[in-house]
């Protein structure tokens, strides 16, 4: 694995990182013709910073190697962004990317645990990563291990009720091992989610279900790094980092436009792409 | 396997909760890998010794069936061996999309001890009533489905579910059953057990139909016809060669289940018959309704579901086939 640089160099880097996710992830929905590009590009950042930044104590060798950190990729839509990450990190060669979608592919629309190695839990419908990650944080404890859960959702899953009642269950058995990080890139499919239905307070919300809670910009490589390098945000309680995010961040026409939640990318929107993110993909 | 015939009726009867309960505590005790999840109910699922033996492997996420499931997915994820224990009407519909994705599709080592199903609550009505979950469950890909018929099936199937790698549904009954199989008996996956020998009819039941059942055999031996009787607790997978050896080798095959006639034990046995060995069959269970209140003996005899409904579902099939 490619070890970051320390110090000034290394958010620079982690950018970089990002941007070959996107580009990555925008060529894959572009071969398959479907996908979700937007959400692709809000989350790239945060999980460059995760599996490529040397957040996640893990070793794509043993992918169920018992101590591992657990990551759930709640938002189960964002697969492709999230495949090209796991393929970065090593868990399979990068040229597999170009069967996502493709009968019989390892890579589904959304993951599944049983055919790719690093996929933790198999998501797709909303709602359904924090109870599970709140069920391997409790598991940890039972076995008194000092691994840790992480678990990134989209903010409009959040209307799914199912996050609030593991909500309760987090704060009730005080949970500090367990991490939220929220792509909050305000869209979710039929429009932002402030005319859909009202998020906010989300921050305060998440406080009074117990959780501490960070706001951060969830493009800044250095602001990511160093809060999810210093966890829990506070002993005793499952942490909830609400990072601001840009759907369809680093690329132009896609930038905060709800169409582009499932939005394809044409040949020619692609190359724009690519100059934009300043990045090539030879996969 | 051939265990003696036996008539129920005056026997002493059990709990089934007892015996799940015990055994849950036995493997705990033994297999530090075991824990419980609760929603609540923990007295109905008979959990407050547990909790108090191994309050550090005790979950209880409240009214939150949802989350229940989903947290039981997390435990096995991170190495646990989770029994996630409810009241079956809730564990099972209200959580079907948690069922469904973290456990079957994901192949997750969780086991769901669906308590008090069928019309165990019948007094509270169809909100409580569990009619509906063998059809659900059934359905399942990768879902392992079990319905004991008495409190030896039940401790022996959860000794065995413990050594079983994935996700299974465990239908605890709550209804008091004698016992039907002697203390020696071993469950075996995907196995009918022949609880009598028989050569005009099979009658084909489970869980608390077992019983009647045998009881309806007895009837029926009174009248000169000879009754097989399987018990079908694994409703998934299914003893395909049993039902197929008794299509073969008896006039017409009777099912009994406390359950919805569509998509339970009774379709499933259809389902093997109608493409493989067409046999005339009757399929006894609850019609195509919410049953209306009232205890669970009374409603079990206004659906038929006795031994004098088996015995003259087998004499009216008998009639017809003749």
């Amino acid at each position: 694995m490619e070890i970051p640089p320390a110090g000034p160099g290394r958010a620079t880097w982690l950018k970089h990182k990002a941007n070959w996710l996107r580009l990555s992830a925008m060529t894959m929905n572009h071969h398959a013709h479907l996908g979700h590009t937007g959400g692709d590009l809000s989350s790239a950042d945060i999980l460059a910073i995760l599996f490529l930044g040397g957040i996640l104590n893990i070793d794509p060798a043993q992918p169920r190697w018992p101590q591992r950190d657990r990551f759930i990729l709640s938002k189960g839509h964002g697969a492709a962004a999230y495949y090209s990450t796991l393929a970065a990190r090593g868990y399979f060669p990068v040229e597999q990317l170009r069967t996502y979608m493709d009968p019989l592919s390892m890579l589904n629309g959304h993951p599944d645990r049983n055919k790719l190695p690093g996929v933790e839990a198999n998501t797709g419908p909303l709602g359904h990563g924090l109870p599970i990650a709140v069920g391997a944080a409790l598991a940890c404890r039972m076995r008194k291990e000092s691994w840790r859960v992480f678990v990134l959702t989209g903010d409009g899953e959040l209307q799914e009720g199912s996050n609030w009642e593991a909500a309760m269950t987090a704060q009730h058995y005080g949970l500090d091992n367990l991490t939220m990080i929220v792509d909050r890139n305000r869209i979710q499919q039929g429009d932002f989610t402030e005319n859909t239905i009202r998020m906010e307070p989300l921050a305060e919300r998440f406080r009074a279900f117990g959780f501490a809670v960070e706001e951060i910009d969830g493009h800044s490589s250095a602001a990511l790094y160093n809060r999810l390098s210093h966890l829990p945000i506070e002993p005793g309680k499952p942490s909830c980092i609400l990072a601001n995010t840009i759907k369809g961040k680093g690329v132009s026409f896609a930038e905060n436009q709800p169409a582009w939640h499932h939005g394809v990318p044409t040949s020619e929107q692609l190359a724009l792409a690519a100059k934009e993110l300043g990045v090539e993909v030879a996969w | 396997m051939v265990s003696e015939a036996t008539n129920t009726t005056g026997q002493q009867r059990f709990d089934c909760r007892d015996a799940y309960m015990h055994e849950l505590e036995a493997m705990a005790a033994a297999d530090p890998r075991v824990c419980a999840v609760a929603n609540d109910s923990v007295s109905s699922a008979k959990l407050k010794n547990f909790k108090a033996r191994f309050p550090d492997r005790f979950v209880n996420v409240g009214i939150a069936e949802q989350n229940m499931v989903g947290v039981g997915a997390g435990l096995a994820n991170g190495g646990m061996v989770p029994y996630v224990c409810g009241a079956s009407c809730f564990l099972t519909a209200r959580a079907m999309e948690q069922v469904k994705v973290d456990l079957c599709y994901s192949k997750s080592n969780v086991k769901l001890c669906a308590m008090s199903p069928g019309m165990a609550y019948g007094q509270l009505g169809p909100t409580h009533h569990s009619i509906e979950d063998l059809a659900w469950m059934r359905i399942l890909p990768n879902l392992t489905v079990i319905v004991p018929a008495d409190p030896i099936e039940t401790a022996a199937v959860m000794r065995y579910s413990l050594q079983h790698e994935g996700p299974m549904f465990l239908r605890i009954a709550r209804v008091p059953v004698p016992r039907v199989h002697g203390s020696e008996y071993e469950f075996k996956l995907g196995k009918a057990v022949r609880l009598r020998e028989g050569s005009d009819v099979t009658l084909i039941a489970n869980g608390l139909l077992v019983c009647r059942a045998l009881d309806a055999a007895r009837l029926l031996e009174a009248r000169g016809i000879s009754a097989r009787v399987l018990n079908m607790s694994s409703l998934k997978p299914l003893d395909r060669e049993a039902i197929l050896d008794a299509a073969r080798t008896t006039r017409g095959i009777v099912t009994a289940e406390e359950a919805l006639v569509a998509g339970g034990l009774g379709g499933a046995v259809a389902e093997v018959l109608a493409q493989e060995h067409p046999a005339p069959m009757r399929i006894l269970g609850l019609p195509d309704t919410f049953a209306p209140t009232g205890t669970a003996e009374f409603l079990l005899d206004y659906f038929g579901l006795s031994a004098q409904g088996i015995e003259h579902a087998a004499l009216d099939m008998l009639k017809h086939e003749a």
